[in-house]
């Protein structure tokens, strides 16, 4: 983190407080951490733009859905069948762009 | 009797176009938006390009919702310490009918979705589609949403779903669906700076806007780059392989941020404050990586259908979706006049009417294009054999006299990983690909 501020950027909290998000209380994000405790690569940790993707200390994944741009990177990154139910949240929910 | 004669799963251009055209010709249209408006789960890296829009809104110019109109078109190669761009100016672009567009996509595709609602489509958001209602034969009939009670039946879906398209998913119209090698994420940031200083700094002068395209910037990633201006901020973002970007280990706002910090770019953004930072997919693959556009029942259009246009000279999208919504909504309107909406025949009319425009006509002439501009050579090598050549040609070497710039060339070339016969190779492809 010390690295991005030094660039004068902001705080990857800022950054994601930059965007409106209606949260439902239905996660559309499903993760088997399971699953993900044998896998090697847990390429959803940094592919993530939303930084949603948390390793655990058991070796597992835990996630949240909150702040999800809903573009789809987490599955189509993940090489374990199963592993990640993705699906769009409720309508009205999610991700808000902002109009000028 | 159904409830509607078309059902349009999603309002962004391709859906909103499609509904408009249907609504126009009489057809009783619901148009589903999941988001609160339409828009509002969208976002691009760039430039709306009208000439599409010309034949549908009159003088769309005077009244959609632009920031800036683009007379600045660069197009740039870059190493971590160089940078070559292809400069277009243009005052012509800045007076009617006008090439691109800078704009929020919540603010142009909400304008978009006004049209097609005046045209008499029923419009309907915050309302998630969560499957698609077959008959017995497999036709599409309707849609399940998550409103309670929200099955609704209609003679055609068009699926304008986006790139994630759950709809082309669940029929399983994609080939090639969970190839993440087709698939850029899009990332960006907007800045904010005052507008007299990006006219300044971009050397711009009323409602004019700049687009710079890069390539080179992404270190390891297959993948590019973009800034473009808005009224008063300035877009910022790189576009990122996602079997590369995943394998890398690197983060997107990284990518940003190495971008903002590369010497062409940073005083292009100092200063500016983060706005809003959002991300997107971005199918890339072209034609040969699209869906089967449709079934007995259904068509598929916009970035569901892959219709995204990564032609590296060339990115476009949002006119694609327009040109595509607008051969679905026609093609469905033909089906529905001549009772052939649930037979293949359908898919067949909406399928010929595109490849009679720039849709599929454009994507099938650049076929070849998205794997040339994200293969390892043009992403990896040919930045810095570009530099290089232009960095021996201007660098005056007194007392040495200059060489010739075929000698400097072979001399370049010869410093780089590529060999004669690639550079060859990949401009024969580029030369067949874009000529």
């Amino acid at each position: 983190m010390a690295m991005h501020m030094s660039r004068g950027a902001v705080s990857f909290e800022a950054r994601m407080a930059t965007i409106d998000f209606r949260v439902s209380t239905r996660a559309h994000i499903i993760v088997d951490s399971a699953v993900c405790s044998h896998c090697p690569a847990k390429a959803c940790i940094t592919a993530c733009p939303a930084n949603l993707f948390v390793p655990t200390s058991d070796g597992g994944i835990l996630f949240n859905y909150e702040q999800c741009f809903e573009c789809g990177t987490c599955y189509m990154v993940c090489n374990n069948e199963g592993a990640i139910s993705w699906s769009y949240p409720e309508g009205g929910h999610g991700v808000v762009f902002k109009r000028s | 009797m159904t409830d509607f004669d078309i059902i349009v799963v999603g309002a962004g251009p391709a859906g909103s176009t499609a509904a408009l055209v249907a609504a126009r010709a009489g057809k009783s249209v619901c148009l589903i938006e999941r988001g609160p408006f339409p828009g509002s789960k969208n976002m691009y890296g760039g430039v709306i390009y009208g000439r599409v829009l010309d034949g549908l809104i009159p003088k769309w110019w005077e009244e959609a919702p632009v920031q800036r109109w683009v007379t600045r078109r660069g197009t740039v190669v870059m190493t971590p310490t160089q940078s070559v761009m292809i400069d277009y100016r243009s005052t012509k672009w800045g007076e009617p009918p006008y090439n691109g567009a800078t704009a929020f996509r919540p603010d142009f595709d909400a304008w978009l979705a006004d049209h097609a609602a005046a045209a008499g489509a029923t419009v309907v958001c915050s309302t998630t589609v969560t499957g698609v209602i077959q008959d017995g034969s497999g036709r599409v009939t309707g849609v399940h949403t998550d409103r309670p009670d929200g099955d609704l039946t209609a003679d055609v879906v068009i699926a304008c779903d986006g790139v994630n398209s759950f709809i082309a998913k669940e029929m399983g119209l994609y080939p090639h669906a969970e190839d993440s090698d087709h698939f850029t994420l899009g990332a960006k940031e907007v800045l904010s700076l005052p507008r007299e200083v990006i006219e300044e700094r971009f050397g711009l002068t009323g409602d004019g806007g700049a687009d710079y395209e890069i390539i080179g910037c992404t270190g390891d990633i297959a993948g590019g780059g973009f800034i473009y201006t808005n009224l008063d901020s300035v877009a910022v973002g790189v576009v990122l392989r996602l079997t590369d970007l995943a394998e890398s280990k690197r983060r997107a706002e990284d990518l940003i941020a190495d971008l903002k910090a590369h010497p062409m770019v940073a005083p292009l953004v100092k200063g500016g404050q983060l706005e809003e930072y959002s991300a997107h997919l971005i199918p890339e693959g072209g034609y040969d990586t699209m869906p089967t556009l449709g079934s007995p029942g259904l068509l598929v259009s916009g970035d569901a259908a892959a219709f995204c246009l990564s032609g590296g000279l060339w990115l476009e999208g949002v006119n694609f979706a327009i040109g595509g919504g607008k051969a679905a909504g026609d093609a469905a309107v033909a089906a529905l006049d001549s009772g052939r909406s649930g037979s293949k025949a359908m898919v067949a009319d909406y399928r010929s009417r595109l490849h009679g425009t720039f849709v599929l006509a454009d994507h099938k002439k650049l076929r070849k294009a998205p794997g040339l501009v994200l293969s390892d050579r043009v992403q990896f090598r040919y930045p810095q054999l570009v530099c290089d050549l232009l960095e021996g040609v201007f660098w005056v070497d007194n007392p040495n006299p200059k060489p010739g710039i075929v000698k400097l060339f072979f001399r370049t070339l010869k410093n780089s990983p590529l060999k004669l016969r690639h550079v060859i190779k990949d401009a024969w492809l580029g030369l067949r690909t874009y000529g």
